[in-house]
This record gives structure tokens, C-alpha cells and sequence, in this order.
């Protein structure tokens, strides 16, 4: 019976599926996806009854629903431990002092030519690992959680707004002198609104590894809430919609910052060539 | 030489500083514990001198993070549970098998993506939203469910390490696949190539450019994914177990010098890709 469902839901569901991407107007760009992923919502549904998957191998969505609408006020304050306390704040610090650093840099060719390399080699390393120290230093509260975050965020943006920075070209550079802009002129009106479109990218990069960050973190030692903690606690006690739960939460969290971010982003450089 | 000189003064200048202030650093942060270890006579310098060499220091000098990488490194025969070596190899066979599955599961939803237009209306903006998803955040989740139905060993690491890498690899060789020339794809047709044909001799040839630099971000990613596998499950051995327990038991050198032995992995990670591009160029007759 469930193998019969399942087959006619596959068939029916790949059908519409093709029939919908034939088309090219946006509403239907727009549903393609959204169909394909109730799709597999209710594919996850029917196999998980109809099988009886184990709980503790995999809860099917309606019960993942369930314990979000249950544990509304653990996850509540797990959200503002992790996201509303250490997530925002590191984010925020790393970011701007990773564009603060950039500038200076810029100022000098001789300093940048030493970082810049160094700054590369580090975005590229596995930074998450600086939280057990961070912990040690800063104790278990949301300081750590942030620290780290502030240091996994720094470098993306110092190496992004770096080159941002260098996007100005001779031409535009030359208007400006022919204005008789000073320096500080030249950076507010010509080259920090050049480097915009690749500090957005940074700051878009950076709110993703802001929560990893802040969640592997907490893995290393929390005071008892946090989504990295309950995630943690939870599985081992296998409590899987719990888990699930908090997934849904990050995953909500990471994917609307990163679409506020990207609105942010049309608002401010309106005048990039790629949104014309 | 020159050029090459006045590339090199500034970068050691830069570590030179970095490691002055990283003595200052010990010092200043070590100085409460040493001060409490101290005898009641110690003199400013005594104190000074001792935040250098303390056991459990809160941040440990960088000759102390050399001497016990050194001593862990070669102190042991590389199979002992006790040795870097052992660890960072348990670590790195874990990311590169997921980079393995990440490599396949790639090129197929890839390849898929640029031939199925179903599949690339509705996969491909999940797979940008998924970008925005800390996924690190399931590892813990997928060793323990993994672990209940007797999956244990590498293979959940390198799934985490799979799953976290696969992602820059897909988009980067969906980028590729569909970076080939029109003119020269309407040119495969006036040949009457297949569409086999015309992946083989057109498509994958031009993906190789897109390929390489995406191979260089999931890299470093997988070897992420590895080592925060390692840490949910209390963790035997890896990198991601010295971690753990250098933070249980104040290990301080002993994180540091996992946390600069996963930095060495990274690099050579980085560049063991540097080389296979070179090879593929190199076997194409010198160009990308």
C-alpha cells in the first residue's frame, strides 16, 4: 500500500514537475522549486508511517512541526542564547573590524602585500577549532561563542573588502583628483561605494559561518541552553524531533539573514550594472 | 630575486610582528597564574620568565606549541593513539573519503542539473538556499543516528565531511558546464556530435577552469566537516578528539598544536589540488 502511494506520488509529482519547468514565465520559476520541495516533504511523510522508520532514525515532518509548536520556549531561549547573543554581536564586531583592517591595509602597500597572503591562508583553515581556547578564555557563557565568531568572521571580510577596494579604476580615480578630493573623500564617495557589492558578499558569507561558528562552539562547553548545546545533549539522548527542531530553527535563521542581507543589498548599491 | 624578495620582507615582517605580540599575549595573559605559583619574593622578572613555561598556560608560548607538536609528532611511533601523526591521519582519511563521495555526488547532480531542465528549475535554488543553512550544525545528529543503526568509524565522519563539501562543488560545476562557448557548441552541432559528444570533447574540458578552484574551497571544508564529526561522539581519535580533550583536561599546548597541525592539513589539502591542476594541465599540452 505505502509502495504504491509512494510510486504514484513519485509519478505524479515528477510529471507536474517536468510540465512546470517548461514554462518560463516567473511564477512558474518560482513554483518549480516549491512544489519539488513539498514534494519531498511528503515523500519523507508517507515513507517514514508507511515503513514505520524508527523515531530515532529519522522523525517524519508532521512530528518535527509538532516539536517545533511543542518546545516553542526552549527553542525561543536557545535562539536568543545563541543567535540574539553571540551570533549578532560576533557577526557585527568581525565583520567591521575585518572592513576597519581592510582600509588601513589599503593605506599601505607594504603592510598589505604581508597580510593579505596570511589573511587567505587563514580564511582557508579550519577556524571552528579556536573554540575550545576561545571557551578557556572567555568562559562558557555567550563571550566565547562570539569570540569566536568575531575571529571566523574577520578574515572573509578583510579578504573580500581588500578587493573591493581595488576595484576603483584609474579613470574614476583621476576624476577625482581633477575634483581635488582629498583622501578621505576619495574613500567615502569612490572606493568604499565600489567595494559595496563585494563587502555585501563578505557580510552574506560571514552570517552563514557566524552560526556554524556560535553552534560548534557550544559543542565545547555552554551553560545549559543554546542551540549548539541542546542539538548536542539532545541527540545523545535521542531525542530526534527535539534536534530536528533546532535545525529548522537555524536553518530559518541562516536562510532569512541571508535574504535580508541580499534585500539590504539591492536597497544600498541600486546603481550595480548586475541588477540592471 | 628581487621581485621575489620584495614579495617575501613584508609577509616576514608580518609573522615577526605576529609572533613578538604572541610572546607579549603569554605573558600578559599567563601573568595572573604564574604570579599565584610564584614564591612570595619573586621579582617582576622571575614572574615574567615563568608565564613562559607553565604547564597548563592560558595561552602557551610559540616555542612551547613547537616543542609539543615535535614531541608528538616524532615522540611516538605514528600508529600510537598518543602521536599527531596518528590522529591527523585518522582525521584526513575521514575528510578524504567524504571528499571522494562530495567529488561523485557533485559531478552527478551537476551533470544532472545541466542536462535535466526539471531538475535545474527545482534542485538548483535549493542548492543556493542550502548555501545559507549551517549544516555543520546536523554532524552531531548524523554520528549518533549513524552510530544507532551500527554505522560507526569513518563512514559518518566522511559524510559530514561529504555533505559540507559537496555543495561548492556542485555549483562550481554547474558554473563550468555551461561556461563552453555557444558558438563552439553550435559548432559541435553542424559536426552532428551527440550530446555524449559533445560533454566528452566540449563541456568537461571547459568545466576543468570552474572545477579546480571550487575543489580548492571544499577542501579545506571537508577537512572542517571531518574534525567537528569527530567531536559528538566523545571521540576516540582525530583531531577533532584532541580538541576535546586538550579542552577537558586544560590541555592548552596540546590544542594549539592540533589546531596547527589541522592548519598544516588545510594547506597541503590546498595544495595537493594546486598540483592535480597542474597535472591535468600539464597532460592537456600545458593550458586549462
Amino acid at each position: 500500500m505505502t509502495t504504491l502511494l509512494l510510486l504514484g506520488s513519485l509519478l505524479t509529482g515528477g510529471v507536474v514537475l517536468a510540465l512546470l519547468a517548461r514554462n518560463d514565465r516567473p511564477a512558474f520559476r518560482i513554483a518549480t522549486p516549491i512544489v519539488f520541495g513539498l514534494l519531498v516533504l511528503w515523500l519523507w511523510q508517507i515513507v517514514c508511517t508507511g515503513y514505520e522508520v524508527p523515531l530515532v532514525l529519522l522523525p517524519p515532518p508532521a512530528t518535527i512541526a509538532a516539536a517545533v509548536v511543542n518546545h516553542l520556549p526552549t527553542l525561543a531561549a536557545d535562539f536568543r542564547q545563541t543567535f540574539l547573543r553571540a551570533v549578532i554581536p560576533g557577526w557585527a564586531i568581525g565583520s567591521s573590524a575585518g572592513l576597519l583592517a581592510a582600509i588601513a591595509l589599503d593605506a599601505s602597500p607594504f603592510l598589505r602585500r604581508g597580510v593579505l597572503p596570511l589573511g587567505s591562508l587563514v580564511s582557508a583553515m579550519p577556524i571552528v577549532g579556536i573554540a575550545p581556547i576561545m571557551v578557556m578564555w572567555f568562559g562558557f557563557d555567550w563571550q566565547s561563542k562570539a569570540a569566536v565568531v568575531v575571529v571566523m568572521t574577520f578574515f572573509p571580510m578583510l579578504i573580500n573588502a581588500a578587493a573591493g577596494l581595488g576595484q576603483t579604476g584609474a579613470m574614476e580615480g583621476d576624476l577625482m583628483s581633477t575634483y581635488a578630493a582629498g583622501y578621505g573623500q576619495t574613500l567615502l564617495k569612490l572606493r568604499l561605494p565600489f567595494a559595496l557589492p563585494f563587502v555585501f558578499n563578505a557580510l552574506k558569507l560571514n552570517a552563514t559561518l557566524a552560526l556554524i561558528g556560535a553552534i560548534v562552539a557550544e559543542f565545547f562547553g555552554t551553560p545549559i541552553v543554546g542551540m549548539g548545546f541542546r542539538i548536542s545533549t539532545q541527540a545523545a539522548r535521542l531525542n530526534l524531533d527535539v534536534v530536528w527542531a533546532e535545525i529548522v530553527m537555524a536553518a530559518l535563521a541562516g536562510s532569512i539573514s541571508f535574504a535580508l542581507l541580499a534585500l539590504l543589498e539591492r536597497v544600498v548599491t541600486f546603481w550595480h550594472p548586475s541588477y540592471h | 630575486m628581487r621581485d621575489r624578495l620584495s614579495r617575501a620582507l613584508p609577509l616576514l615582517c608580518v609573522l615577526a610582528i605576529l609572533i613578538a605580540v604572541w610572546f607579549a599575549g603569554s605573558v600578559a595573559m599567563n601573568w595572573d597564574q604564574a604570579q599565584d605559583l610564584a614564591d612570595e619574593d619573586a621579582t617582576w622578572s622571575d614572574i615574567a620568565q615563568a608565564t613562559l613555561a607553565l604547564d597548563r598556560p592560558l595561552l602557551p608560548t610559540p616555542d612551547q606549541v613547537a616543542s609539543e607538536m615535535i614531541r608528538s609528532m616524532f615522540g611516538y611511533p605514528p600508529t600510537s593513539p598518543r602521536s599527531l601523526v596518528f590522529h591527523a591521519g585518522v582525521t584526513a582519511w575521514a575528510a578524504i573519503v567524504g571528499f571522494g563521495i562530495a567529488l561523485l555526488a557533485g559531478m552527478a547532480l551537476a551533470i544532472g542539473i545541466v542536462h535535466v531542465r526539471t531538475l535545474d528549475r527545482a534542485l538548483m535554488p535549493w542548492l543556493i538556499a542550502s548555501q545559507a543553512v549551517p549544516v555543520l550544525a546536523i554532524a552531531p545528529m548524523v554520528v549518533v543516528v549513524l552510530g544507532n543503526v551500527g554505522l560507526t568509524g569513518v563512514l559518518p565522519k566522511a559524510l559530514i565531511a561529504g555533505w559540507l563539501s559537496f555543495f561548492p562543488v556542485t555549483t562550481g560545476l554547474v558554473k563550468g558546464l555551461r561556461s563552453s562557448d555557444p558558438m563552439q557548441r553550435d559548432l559541435m552541432r553542424t559536426y552532428s556530435a551527440t550530446e555524449a559528444q559533445v560533454f566528452v570533447k566540449l563541456r568537461w574540458p571547459a568545466a576543468m577552469s570552474f572545477l579546480f578552484p571550487s575543489m580548492k574551497v571544499a577542501a579545506p571544508l571537508a577537512l572542517v566537516g571531518a574534525i567537528v564529526a569527530e567531536l559528538p561522539t566523545g571521540a576516540q581519535a582525530g583531531l577533532g578528539a584532541r580538541l576535546l580533550t586538550g579542552s577537558y583536561y586544560g590541555q592548552t599546548p596540546q590544542i594549539w598544536a592540533a589546531l596547527f597541525m589541522a592548519a598544516f592539513l588545510a594547506m597541503l589539502a590546498v595544495a595537493l589540488v594546486d598540483l592535480t591542476q597542474a597535472l591535468a594541465a600539464y597532460a592537456r599540452g600545458g593550458r586549462l
